[in-house]
């Protein structure tokens, strides 16, 4: 890979926000072309999407996680990612994967309550065809979502001044 | 009742004649402030990765707490040899060539002691860490400066070293990549001055700990060079690479010979370095490369930041290739370095080091560690921008 390349995604995967100006001055490129690399991660799809990471709990939006383990059955003609695609254009459903293992596929699914949850897996995910079981974890508390801390400890005094 | 006494005349001529540092006073300074920006440091700010911390837990909860060989674990000499092997090609025998120091300020004290005779002259090529003349003045050496120009990037040439050489001078103490400038030596510049080592028959101390922060290029090290691994230590830690400083370890790879000369001196000074930073720096080999990468990714990030943003508010400041320092011109101002950083901390509270306290040839210029979070670097810039503007008027 481009070692400016490399520079460039690190730097958007760490902050989305950070500015093409902001990303030159980094590493020596010009706004412009880093704007043009940008733009041509995005249409090559390397760049799949910018987000955010809301801790909604602060605002009082108490919403509700749970991980799903589902067995499913294939059926002729038709392998996982026709099953994947069902399940993934719901859109209280935040991931899925397929995973290898003693279950098949993992979905983690938000809703505002566990009754909403619980319905929402009981009627729309469990009455699939290629649906044997369902398993839901309810999430009790997120330490850590894509690599971000959510609840960072005190940070490390140095000296303020060392050879 | 017995006479008072005056404790210091006990104190040994060879301490009383070590310089005093100008920096005692601005260290001070610094202490008494609140809501500075340090750009003072020399070391990352990273924490030590979590994989080599867990290992230091883990063997700490095993009751791993006891001495190790004089001359370090086993296992950490093994794969230092596996991994110079693999970096350069050099081969070091685990059993008598390496030896685990406390640090490399450790190190580099065995190495100067292990080989300067009283009345020797050791070369100290300036503007360089703080630690090289005294520890040579504690030996009972004599240091000689040399000091590299901003006209050569702060690297070392043999036109400026040969004058310098003596039938006194016994070794030469080399520092690249640098601190304070970041320079770093190109190979062709490092044979002319082998050259000049081996005709004058010198021994030579390379302190390479910033070995792994270069940029854009890879580290040479001096003992890679033809004819120059049994003349050469090279002192070399863990504390910049692996974001260590705290844990104190370091290593020395050479002959047989010195490092055994260095190990005697060792063996009754330290006894051996601390055994759980032993077990990290084992990890930090096997298993640190990937996080080390993506820190030297992170600094030279900053260094393109921190380069570009003196140069445009009127500070010329080439651009370092390996370290974590930048070191801008500050002469054009018409303040001395100590007066610049002085003013600069009392006025916009950024904490900068002058550059003559790495020796005279520093004067001019500021040492100015990127080894700081981007906002901090944002507003360090701009603060300095706003007292160069001030200067002005």
């Amino acid at each position: 890979m481009d070692e400016m390349i490399r520079h460039i995604l690190e730097i958007l995967e760490n902050d989305a926000r950070a500015s093409p100006e902001e990303i030159a001055a980094l590493t020596g490129m010009s706004a412009q072309e880093v704007s043009q690399t940008i733009a041509k991660l995005e249409e090559t799809g390397v760049i799949r999407h910018y987000k955010t990471i809301v801790d909604w709990d602060l605002v009082g939006e108490n919403y509700v996680y749970a991980v799903i383990e589902l067995k499913v059955t294939l059926e002729r003609n038709q392998g996982y990612q026709a099953i994947a695609e069902r399940i993934y254009k719901f859109p209280e459903v935040r991931s899925v994967r397929l995973l290898s293992g003693n279950y098949d596929i993992s979905l983690t699914v938000r809703g505002k309550s566990m009754k909403e949850v619980a319905f929402f897996v009981a009627e729309k995910i469990a009455t699939l065809d290629q649906v044997q079981s369902t398993s839901t974890h309810f999430v009790l508390k997120t330490y850590k979502e894509d690599g971000v801390i959510l609840h960072e400890p005190e940070s490390i005094k140095r000296l303020p001044v060392s050879f | 009742m017995r006479p008072p006494c005056d404790p210091s005349k006990f104190v040994a001529e060879a301490v009383k004649s070590i310089p005093p540092s100008g920096i005692r006073r601005f260290f001070d300074l610094v202490s008494g402030l609140e809501d500075i920006i340090s750009l003072g440091v020399g070391e990352p700010d990273f924490i030590t990765p979590w994989h080599i911390r867990e290992m230091c837990i883990h063997s700490l909860e095993k009751g791993q707490t006891s001495y190790t060989s004089n001359y370090g674990l086993p296992e950490l000499r093994d794969e230092l040899t596996r991994t110079y092997y693999r970096r350069y090609g050099l081969d070091y025998n685990p059993a008598s060539e390496i030896l685990i120091t406390t640090g490399v300020s450790e190190g580099l004290d065995l190495a100067i002691r292990a080989v300067v005779n009283p009345g020797d002259e050791v070369i100290v090529v300036q503007p360089s860490y703080v630690a090289y003349v005294p520890s040579v003045i504690l030996a009972g050496g004599k240091p000689v400066i040399v000091s590299t120009h901003r006209d050569d990037d702060f690297s070392l040439t043999a036109e400026a070293l040969k004058p310098a050489i003596t039938s006194k001078t016994k070794a030469i103490v080399l520092n690249f990549p640098n601190n304070p400038t970041g320079a770093i030596m190109e190979q062709e510049g490092m044979e002319d001055i082998a050259d000049l080592v081996v005709e004058n028959d010198l021994f030579v101390i390379s302190d390479e700990v910033y070995e792994c922060l270069t940029y854009g290029g890879s580290h040479v090290p001096f003992s890679s060079l033809e004819g120059m691994r049994d003349r050469t230590v090279m002192l070399n830690g863990f504390s910049k690479a692996y974001a260590m400083t705290g844990l104190r370890l370091g290593f020395a790879m050479g002959a047989p010979d010195i490092i055994h000369s260095m190990m005697m001196i060792h063996q009754y000074s330290m006894l051996c370095a601390p055994i759980t930073a032993q077990v990290g720096a084992i990890e930090a080999l096997r298993n640190g490369k990937g996080e080390m990468e993506r820190m030297v990714r992170e600094y030279d990030r900053r260094r393109h930041f921190i380069v570009k943003g003196f140069n445009s508010i009127g500070l010329e400041c080439c651009n370092p290739k390996g370290a974590f320092y930048a070191f801008p011109y500050i002469g054009n101002t018409g303040l001395s370095s100590s007066d610049f950083a002085e003013r600069l901390l009392n006025e916009k509270k950024v904490v900068t080091i002058p550059g003559d306290v790495f020796g005279e040839a520093g004067e001019g210029f500021l040492r100015c560690a990127y080894a700081a979070s981007l906002d901090d670097l944002r507003k360090a810039v701009e603060r300095m921008g706003d007292f160069v503007d001030g200067l002005k008027q």
